[in-house]
């Protein structure tokens, strides 16, 4: 007995394999070169992630021509604050030395951010004073050297 | 195994074939055996000590240090052109308030980065504290896991990154992430959420958020070296990570943790 | 400050409590509320076209072909919502090239392509050959190819074939109800499997969705078989009415048991989030989950359809209450739909607090983008059946 293909099974076979095959070359035309190279995901991804330009340019940088700011910073308490914690990223700065790309953060309220008396800061990891009591109306910087705090300005 | 006794007694089992089951068997065993094995080594803050080529960044946050000063947060914001409006934060500080009758406030006004005012008056406190929160770069990452098309994954140095390229924006992973570390890019129409500056990383920077801390309450590093700082302070302290209930193999060590904290 | 975004600053106000600064902004608005809903449709209507064919209620024969064209409509724009609410629709095919295994929503692609090129397609292609081959024959014109295309060019009519018609469509049938459970359930899992989020992470979501899902669509096609008829003037049989009843009676009970299993099962284990999730449901939700979901949506159908059971008086006053039974459980349905999506969204991750969510009018991911999209398949139902007519078929007797 000859075995026997309904002719619609024969029909809808041709059409399935057609929109297989279809979905297959799209694919491999569609699919990122690099996908799969180090897992499920874009291997150019890594790169693309590593690109982004740096601001923060890392304290060595900043060592190359403040040395001297360091060596007043190592003498007081401010001494394992990085250069950019409080003047910003200077990235730009370190490419072009000039005053306009660099912060210089003076106000009271920039200081207050650690120094502001709040139940949350330990006494022993930071010296808090009440921030509208404190000598108001002067900013910190006019007795305080942020560099050095405890030489005091005259 | 649902081969029976009899079966592997039967004469019609030809000796090359009997062996070749046998071996299949063994192997397939030692696979599992050796699979779980290897699974109990990860488990070690899912770091592999045999790898040695790239490292496997665990992050460290003491809690006992941080003064909320915010440093982290704005820096982040600027290192990584974070829209400035106070609804995106790859990270931002918490500040955890227990009163005297037992309630909680937490606050985080724009991300901790415009500093804190306390909230509560001196009388009212029984303790208070500041928590940073950041990705955890979760080796078990429920983001990487729930991504339909493998734009989020895990780096071979453990960092979870978004492929801005092929993301499709549909925020499966923003609603998978127990942390809250993710958020639609407004202007990039991508997730977006910390890469632990990767791109810092590359170039042998610290990430932008550990440059700036003033107090060093954050600690980045390779947890495959076992003499690394990160390493020796895990061993020195106890630490914890966030709702570890969930198991998302979560990297991110904190020092002195309070239970108020989720 | 400048505020960059209006409609987040706004938010900002309503904020209870704390809640992590990246969960201001909902990520998945109303259009994510019409997916699952549609996909109800989807499952449910299936589920009362199997009746029919696999366990023969001879009495649902009137509505076969109808809750298979509805099945259909509402299928080819079940993702469209979805595509049109993501950030970038136009990377939308890297979910079928690359697809992520261990993601529920990548594997949904497939699971979708499966249930309507596999299953429903060619479950309507089978039944409706034998009057399309012959629909080919008499027509003239663009239509005489139209059914020859849709064919694929076979026009052979002979028993023997026509007889290979009903076995492989029968075959497609029993195949097609776990496809169409497993489609509902998914739609379920993608949810359910959220293992931050305490309002969906449970095992029973999956049922949850499957079962809401099959009285919303048996409901929409009861709806559909009364206006149809009433709008081609026939007489509308009521006895097809009350089958349909029954079977949604029942599964309305069971849905209901199921959710409130799930409920009492939260409200007994309080884990960390009851707190939170009391609150939700007391405040934020209290509209649309006990007034909407349960009262309007439950309730009342629950004891229309009981009083249905009993009641065999006038006619017309029967009509009537099917209707309204119909649309309340629609309303219910997507009140169900609105409570997990939205509802799942509005508390923080933290448990300590809520954001606030407002509908927008226009905008892609606004009130009239989700109505479109629960119109269009009225347009494609429409077309179909003036394509496929039912009462036109070549009368068949099995």
């Amino acid at each position: 007995m000859k075995f026997y293909i309904p002719p619609q099974l024969t029909r809808l076979s041709i059409a399935f394999a057609i929109f297989i095959t279809l979905f297959l070359l799209l694919r491999k035309l569609l699919i990122p070169d690099t996908f799969g190279q180090y897992g499920h995901y874009r291997g150019d991804s890594l790169t693309d992630n590593a690109l982004p330009v740096v601001h923060y340019a890392g304290q060595q940088a900043c060592l190359e021509c403040h040395q001297d700011i360091e060596d007043q910073k190592q003498a007081d308490v401010h001494s394992r604050i990085k250069c950019e914690t409080c003047h910003g990223p200077g990235q730009k700065h370190s490419e072009s030395a000039e005053a306009t790309n660099i912060l210089k953060p003076d106000s009271r309220e920039f200081c207050g951010n650690c120094h502001e008396k709040n139940a949350a800061r330990r006494s022993e990891a930071v010296v808090q004073i009440i921030i509208n009591e404190h000598n108001t109306g002067k900013k910190c910087i006019e007795c305080h050297n942020p560099h050095q705090p405890w030489t005091m300005k005259e | 195994m649902s081969q029976s006794p009899s079966a592997m007694d039967n004469e019609r089992v030809k000796p090359s074939r009997r062996k070749f089951l046998k071996s299949a068997v063994t192997i397939a065993g030692a696979a599992i055996g050796y699979q779980w094995l290897k699974s109990g080594q990860y488990l070690l803050y899912g770091a592999d000590p045999e790898d040695k080529n790239v490292p496997w960044y665990g992050i460290v946050i003491d809690i006992e240090k941080c003064i909320g000063c915010g440093s982290c947060a704005k820096s982040c914001k600027m290192e990584n052109d974070v829209p400035k409006e106070p609804f995106f934060f790859r990270n931002w500080v918490e500040q955890y308030t227990v009163k005297n009758d037992g309630s909680v406030e937490i606050t985080s006004p724009n991300g901790g980065i415009d500093g804190f005012k306390q909230t509560v008056p001196d009388e009212e406190i029984f303790k208070s504290f500041f928590v940073p929160k950041m990705c955890n770069h979760c080796y078990k990452s429920p983001c990487e896991q729930v991504c339909p098309v493998g734009a989020t994954y895990l780096s071979p140095e453990g960092v979870v990154m978004v492929d801005d390229k092929y993301c499709i924006g549909c925020r499966y992973c923003v609603q998978a992430c127990p942390y809250g570390c993710r958020f639609i890019h407004p202007e990039r129409k991508v997730a977006s959420k910390c890469t632990l500056c990767y791109h810092r990383l590359k170039k042998n920077l610290a990430p932008a958020c550990m440059e700036v801390c003033p107090t060093g309450a954050r600690m980045y590093g390779n947890l495959r070296d076992k003499n690394s700082e990160i390493v020796k302070f895990l061993k020195e302290h106890t630490t914890q990570v966030l709702r570890p209930n969930l198991n998302t193999g979560s990297k991110l060590y904190y020092n002195a943790l309070g239970m108020e904290v989720k | 400050m400048e505020p960059g975004y209006p409609h987040l600053t706004e938010i900002l106000s309503h904020i209870q409590g704390y809640i992590f600064p990246n969960e201001i902004d909902l990520q998945w608005g109303i259009l994510i509320v019409v997916y699952p809903f549609i996909t109800g449709l989807v499952a449910g209507a299936f589920i009362l076209a199997s009746l029919e064919r696999v366990f023969r209620v001879k009495i649902l024969k009137p509505t076969y072909q109808l809750a298979l064209l509805t099945a259909l409509s509402f299928l080819l724009v079940a993702t469209l919502p979805l595509i049109s609410h993501l950030a970038q629709p136009l990377r939308a095919y890297e979910i079928m090239i690359t697809p992520h295994g261990s993601s529920a929503m990548a594997i949904f692609g497939f699971v979708y392509l499966w249930y309507l090129m596999v299953v429903l397609l060619l479950e309507i292609w089978f039944d409706y050959r034998q009057s399309m081959v012959i629909w080919s024959q008499e027509k003239t014109g663009i239509m005489k190819w139209v059914y020859k295309i849709i064919t694929l060019g076979l026009s052979d009519i002979s028993p023997r074939t026509l007889e290979w018609d009903r076995k492989l469509g029968y075959f497609i049938t029993v195949i097609g109800i776990p496809s169409a459970f497993i489609l509902h359930g998914y739609v379920g899992f993608i949810f359910g499997s959220i293992k931050a989020n305490p309002w969906w992470s449970t095992p029973l979501m999956p049922i949850i969705f499957l079962f809401s899902a099959m009285v919303s669509g048996i409901a929409m096609v009861m709806l559909i078989y009364m206006v149809v008829s009433y709008i081609r003037t026939k007489d509308l049989d009521i006895n097809v009415l009350d089958a349909i009843g029954k079977y949604l009676f029942f599964v309305l009970i069971l849905d209901f048991t199921i959710e409130g299993l799930d409920q009492i099962h939260r409200i007994y284990e309080a884990e960390e989030s009851f707190e939170t999730i009391k609150l939700l449901v007391e405040g934020k939700l209290y509209l649309t989950l006990f007034i909407s979901q349960g009262l309007i949506g439950t309730l009342i159908p629950l004891g229309l359809l009981a009083f249905l059971q009993f009641y065999k008086g006038r006619i017309r006053l029967r009509k009537t209450l099917y209707f309204i039974t119909g649309i309340l459980i629609l309303i219910g349905v997507y009140s169900m739909r609105w409570n997990v999506v939205i509802g799942g969204q509005l508390f923080s991750k933290s448990f300590s607090g809520f954001t606030s969510f407002k509908v927008g009018l226009i905008g892609l991911d606004g009130t009239l983008m989700a109505a479109f999209w629960l119109i269009l398949p009225f347009g494609i139902l429409a077309f179909l059946l003036w394509l496929l007519p039912p009462w036109k078929m070549v009368p068949e007797d099995y």
